[in-house]
């Protein structure tokens, strides 16, 4: 698969997810959307339905499982747990998304006079 | 990503249950979500509300869900096929109309290309067949003599040269039926041909059963044996499983089957296309051929590695060495710049190169037709499908989602188009393979193979973007607004379709004028062929091998007895009521040839670098019964052995001798030529006879007579004022009265010879004119599709002008002009283009000019005639639209 501008924006909610399985355990659906909302302050203007294609994707990549189980209020729901790769993997991305922002913040904090650029002379560079 | 991939095929096929679980998973999180809405004090349908807003609508979740879950762009085809299948059964008519031209226009494109691949691409069915060669001398005078060995040259070249893994050859003289196969008391007629022992091996040929031939078969005292065709073996044997060791009685001399070839091998569609071949028996190149002269054809293995050039290097070395006869020092040296090795597959189908390629743009162009015909169509339909478009475009489908659908459905049809079109050419082929008398190589070798296969789902695909991608385009980038107004009959896109469809017929019939050009310059020159005076008269007569045996203690003996049988066998013939003539010669006009050298008059030096006559050994009336004219006298029954040695030259030979000689008046008839110190009193000039072909120039013939000189076989020559057929049986009850050995040899009306020499000509001729025929009907179609659908969109504005006071007349003419334009148009830019191409056709023409008006003229007037047609049917309807009902419609 091609990364693309979207691929970006995919993968936080999926690692949204991934974190949020790996702190609370298993959960189903509604719980992690309302988590991610809660969580992020009501920051992230989350469609809630979203989350069940970032769920099938993980569970496709092996990171998730997935199980019917009762919920606390005795309804019946898919809950979901995160598997060894899936911490793995969380760890990966959640180092990849330090250094990300890390740099993102440096290069955008960094306050150098314009014209840092060398001359050219005449030279086609 | 592996297991990714997995997980999407396999959730793919798990739709249904995933669908469900899907369904009960979201209705659980909306369950959850109106609780806690609930909880916090929300009236039920205000929970609810709320809680579908924050999921964001369950059908975009769900399609996310899918998309990210299985392979939605199958989805979506499966979904466009369902939906194009269900148009097209809707729309039977369109369905059958496009399938049907697709069919004819992609049947005849794998038809040809089979023939093509088996021709022209395929390698010749032998093992590494790139390394076989054929050794001749470059295109020579003197027919099959001067392309033919002696057995010394063999020897020498074989020995001498380096660059083959071996060379091997067959005498290239045996006439049709020259073996009497005796069997439960019958006696059947065969071919057979005799092949160096080393044959097989050369070419890489392994038996069906049984073994092949063994160098010590072609020893001096091997036991006779023959190897069988698998046809033959078919046929005569009907298949006997045990029949390898076996003896057969032929020619009256126990011979042993060794062998049976496989079927993949036809030595006759290799190397004597046109003829077919029984059975093949091994020369003794130590035994009498030893003094035959030149009759051995050549043909080479080179070794691995070795390149052509290499091995001409090396020929053109070594032919000087060879002598024609080793006990004849001045006759080494005569091979000079006489053995030329090229490709065999050059040899055996290269002369057919220019005309399969004629051929294969021919049916180009018929699919090319096909595409713009089916262009036409689709866009009228697209037309009237425009609404439909315009409202899926309303609802949310992308521009790549339309063209994708249309597309689809282009596929679908270009499908269907070309699984009928296989089973056409399956049709066309079958019927070709089975062509035996067509004289073109490889023929019975034809089939779809894989490659044909591979070539059709190419022009099935190639065809389907072409005809479907021009209607989908236009269609998508329809104004959505504009087409949802558009009544169809107004002004807007339909009138840009309409200059759209004009540009396509234009084109359609263009192409046709380009083909029936072809077409029609391969007619006329086929035409000329028929016209050539051939030098004899093929119609009413016909030939029989009569088998005769003229063994004798001395030669006197011998030619005193076959003088007597021959003289017989010609009396007890004509003797038959309708029999006008009889004759014999040992080869027929169009058959087999031969030379034995240049006789000239005494005392005249032979210029360098001159090829000798064609022989022919005949009987008195034999020229009678074929139907060549003579000046002087014809041979007679008193031209003995030791009277004087007489002959008949043909008149190219006459004008050249006299010529040379200066002889006085300048006419040979009455001179003395010298044949190695034998005078030959020359006592009669004939007619110049087409002895290779049709087509090209005759070359020197001379005749002796068989009363002085062996013939080598007796061809029966009878010309009847009866059908041939009604004197077969009285004809073989007359030679088996003298001879009963006589088998019942096919009775071959001389015609078959000449048809059998002009039908590549013919075939090629009869292929582009049915394409022609094909493409000039499409064209029809597309002008009577595009007229019709001018005036179904014009209803009004005629309706309007008839009540205006348009008579009927007027209406009609308006509509023909229409017409008639489209069509002037597309004759002009085919002509234009025909002249242009007309290069690429010339080589194939016979006496006839690639410009020639009369089929120029010819072609156009049947365009117009056949537009006039096509628009009349429309225009008929267009002046019987009633006013009233007209207006009213819209």
């Amino acid at each position: 698969m091609s990364p693309s501008k979207l691929d970006l924006l995919q993968g936080t909610l999926d690692l949204m997810v991934l974190k949020t399985l790996s702190a609370m355990g298993p959960m189903h659906g509604y719980g992690i959307a309302r988590r991610i909302e809660q969580v992020s302050g009501n920051e992230v203007l989350l469609n809630q339905g979203t989350i069940y294609a970032s769920l099938v994707r993980l569970e496709q990549r092996g990171w998730i499982g997935s199980n019917w189980g009762v919920s606390g209020n005795n309804r019946k729901a898919k809950f979901y747990a995160i598997t060894t790769a899936g911490r793995r993997q969380f760890e990966e991305d959640t180092a990849y998304w330090r250094r990300l922002t890390g740099v993102m913040d440096r290069v955008l904090d960094s306050n150098d006079e314009p014209g840092i650029l060398p001359e050219v002379n005449g030279e086609t560079a | 990503m592996m297991r990714r991939s997995i997980e999407r095929v396999r959730a793919f096929f798990a739709k249904r249950r995933l669908d469900r679980e899907l369904e009960d998973e979201l209705a659980a999180h909306l369950e959850f979500a109106i609780e806690e809405n609930l909880e916090r004090g929300m009236k039920f349908e205000e929970a609810r509300r709320r809680a579908l807003v924050s999921m964001g609508g369950l059908e975009q979740a769900k399609y996310k869900h899918r998309e990210a879950r299985g392979l939605m762009k199958i989805d979506i085809l499966l979904y466009d096929l369902r939906y194009t299948f269900r148009t097209l059964g809707r729309d039977l008519g369109f369905t059958v109309a496009a399938v049907l031209i697709l069919s004819l226009g992609i049947g005849a494109n794998v038809a040809v290309f089979s023939v093509v691949n088996t021709l022209l691409l395929r390698p010749l069915p032998f093992p590494n067949a790139q390394e076989l060669v054929w050794i001749a001398p470059p295109p020579t005078k003197c027919g099959l003599s001067c392309a033919t060995y002696s057995t010394d040259a063999y020897d020498e070249f074989r020995t001498g040269s380096r660059s083959y893994q071996d060379v091997t050859g067959y005498f290239a003289f045996s006439n049709p039926d020259n073996m009497s196969l005796t069997r439960n008391g019958e006696i059947i007629p065969a071919t057979s041909i005799d092949v160096i022992a080393n044959f097989f091996q050369v070419l890489g040929v392994h038996p069906a059963m049984g073994r092949l031939l063994r160098p010590e078969d072609g020893l001096n005292g091997a036991p006779p044996v023959i190897v069988l065709s698998n046809p033959w073996w078919r046929r005569q044997f009907n298949s006997d499983p045990n029949i390898v060791g076996k003896t057969l009685d032929i020619n009256h001399q126990q011979v042993t089957v060794i062998g049976v070839l496989p079927a993949s091998f036809d030595f006759g569609a290799v190397f004597a296309p046109g003829t077919k071949v029984d059975a093949l028996t091994p020369l003794n190149l130590y035994g009498p051929p030893r003094n035959w002269g030149n009759i051995i054809t050549m043909i080479g293995r080179m070794k691995p590695g070795v390149m052509l050039p290499q091995a001409r290097q090396e020929a053109a070395a070594v032919a000087p060495r060879k002598c024609w006869n080793n006990n004849q020092p001045q006759s080494c040296g005569s091979y000079k710049d006489g053995v030329v090795p090229v490709p065999l597959k050059d040899y055996v189908s290269g002369r057919l190169r220019r005309s399969l390629i004629v051929l294969w743009s021919a049916v180009g162009m018929i699919l090319l037709i096909a595409c713009v015909n089916l262009s036409n169509l689709l866009l009228a339909r697209s037309t009237a499908r425009s609404k439909e478009f315009a409202m899926r475009a309303a609802l949310g489908a992308s521009r790549m989602r339309i063209v994708g659908q249309l597309l689809t459905e282009s596929m679908v049809l270009s499908a269907m188009g070309a699984a009928a079109g296989l089973g056409l050419a399956w049709m066309l082929i079958y019927w070709l393979a089975h062509q035996g008398s067509v004289a073109l190589p490889l023929l019975d070798t034809l089939r779809i193979d894989g490659a044909a296969l591979a070539w059709t789902v190419l022009i099935a695909v190639v065809a389907a973007v072409l005809f479907g991608l021009a209607p989908g385009l236009r269609t998508a980038s329809g104004n959505l607004h504009e087409s949802l107004k558009d009544s169809g009959s107004g002004s807007g896109q339909g009138r840009k379709h309409e200059r759209l469809r004009s540009v396509l017929v234009v084109t359609e019939v263009a192409l046709a004028s380009v083909l029936l050009v072809s077409a029609g310059l391969l007619l006329r020159s086929f035409l000329h062929v028929l016209d050539v005076d051939l030098g004899f008269e093929p119609a009413r007569a016909a030939a029989i091998n009569a088998i005769y045996d003229d063994s004798a203690p001395t030669e006197d003996a011998g030619a005193a007895k076959l003088t007597a049988i021959f003289q017989q066998m010609i009396a007890r013939v004509e003797a038959i009521p309708g029999v006008q003539a009889a004759g014999i010669t040992d080869y027929l006009p169009l058959g087999g040839n031969r030379s034995w050298g240049l006789p000239l008059p005494k005392g005249i030096q032979a210029p360098k670098g001159l090829d000798g006559p064609l022989v022919y050994v005949i009987t008195p009336g034999y020229l009678r019964a074929v139907g060549t004219r003579i000046r002087g006298r014809d041979f007679n029954w008193d031209d003995k052995l030791h009277s004087q040695s007489v002959v008949i030259i043909n008149q190219s030979f006459a004008h050249f001798l006299a010529g040379l000689a200066k002889l006085p008046g300048g006419d040979a008839l009455g001179q003395t030529l010298d044949s190695g110190g034998q005078p030959l009193t020359i006592v009669g000039i004939a007619d110049d006879v087409h002895e290779e072909n049709t087509e090209s120039n005759t070359t020197w013939q001379i005749y002796y007579p068989a009363t002085q000189t062996g013939p080598t076989s007796a061809q029966l020559v009878i010309r009847s004022s009866l059908p041939p057929a009604a004197l077969a049986n009285s004809v073989l009850t007359a030679l088996r009265s003298l001879n009963p050995k006589q088998p019942a040899s096919e009775f071959r009306p001389l015609t078959t010879y000449v048809d059998r020499a002009n039908s590549p000509r013919r075939f090629f001729m009869l292929m582009v004119a049915s394409f022609a025929g094909l493409g000039l009907l499409l064209a029809a179609i597309g002008i009577y599709g595009v007229i019709s659908y001018t005036v179904t969109r014009q209803t009004q504005e005629i309706g309007i002008r008839m009540a205006l006071g348009a008579t009927m007349g007027r209406v009609q003419r308006q509509v023909l002009s229409i017409t008639l334009r489209l069509a002037i148009i597309g004759i002009a830019l085919g002509a234009a283009v025909s002249l242009a191409a007309a290069k690429l056709i010339a080589s194939l023409l016979f006496a006839t000019s690639p410009w020639d008006g009369v089929t120029y003229v010819a072609v156009a007037l049947a365009l117009l005639i056949v537009a006039l047609v096509a628009g009349y049917l429309p225009a008929r309807r267009a002046s019987r639209i009633n006013p009233m009902v007209a207006l009213r419609a819209n």
